[in-house]
């Protein structure tokens, strides 16, 4: 009896998701490169105009406008559309951190300003701050203690 | 120029496909990817590899999360090097308070001026 089903279970194993898999990891690499070559054409675009600002501070100017851009687009609910075609493309740049704060801003914003948006606004991204943070500190930590290696 | 964009893409494109496969393998949710790749940012910095990285692909490696997790890695070493103890607190958020002060105001403004969709 078991026989049909398993040859049915086999054949969509082998069929079913390797398109489904290699149509998703092409779509995130269009989406991330080309979410970074703004990235880098803002970086380009800036040094032209501030030619007396530090590399440094450029590369801020850079991360505020993808903010920016993120938080237009997630407002008028472009981003989830590029997230849906994208994947891990729209998630892995700094664009899918940002899509994690404001979207949950937005969505809870019913329930009242403080208790509703600022309280709901890490529901998700939260987690990247608390182990960033921590993480970075227990880097600072070791490089105290093996100051001669750096 | 053709060049650059070329290697930003490719890096880029790269990390990405990476997330992709650990989703399509794993069923991770995209929260636990984004802390898994901020660590490895972390990590890769700390070892001294990501910079190499970041020389190679420009925007296509400071751009997605790991480039995020390098900046914190890299303010922590730059202040524990110039101001000991109290820089390897304050160095990692210091070197992206610029990011995270950004999303903090552009997500409770557009919380306040936009309404959410029903989907």
């Amino acid at each position: 009896m078991n026989e049909p089903n398993k040859e049915y279970l086999k054949l969509i194993k082998e069929k079913m998701p390797k398109t489904k898999h290699f149509s998703t990891i092409v779509r995130a690499f269009i989406i991330g490169g080309l979410i970074c070559c703004i990235g880098e054409a803002l970086n380009d675009i800036y040094g032209l105009i501030f030619k007396t600002l530090s590399e440094d501070e450029i590369k801020s100017i850079v991360t505020i406008t993808i903010i920016l851009i993120t938080a237009i687009l997630t407002s008028f609910g472009i981003y989830d559309k590029i997230g849906n075609f994208g994947g891990a493309g729209s998630i892995i740049p700094i664009t899918g951190f940002a899509n994690a704060v404001v979207s949950p801003a937005i969505e809870h914003k019913k329930e009242g300003i403080i208790l509703g948006l600022c309280s709901n606004m890490f529901k998700i991204a939260g987690p990247i701050i608390v182990v960033g943070i921590t993480s970075s500190i227990c880097v600072g930590i070791f490089v105290l203690f093996f100051k001669g290696a750096f | 120029m053709v060049l650059t964009y070329l290697q930003v893409f490719i890096t880029g494109g790269i990390i990405c496909v990476l997330g992709q496969i650990l989703i399509n393998l794993t069923k991770l949710t995209p929260a636990r990817i984004l802390v898994m790749f901020l660590l490895i940012g972390v990590l890769l910095e700390a070892i001294g590899v990501y910079k190499y990285i970041t020389k190679f692909g420009g925007a296509g490696a400071s751009v997605p999360i790991t480039g995020f997790g390098a900046a914190l890695a890299k303010g922590a070493i730059d202040g524990t090097i110039s101001d000991g103890l109290l820089g390897s607190v304050s160095g990692g958020l210091e070197a992206v308070a610029v990011g995270i002060s950004a999303v903090i105001f552009f997500a409770f403004v557009s919380g306040i001026l936009a309404s959410s969709k029903t989907k």
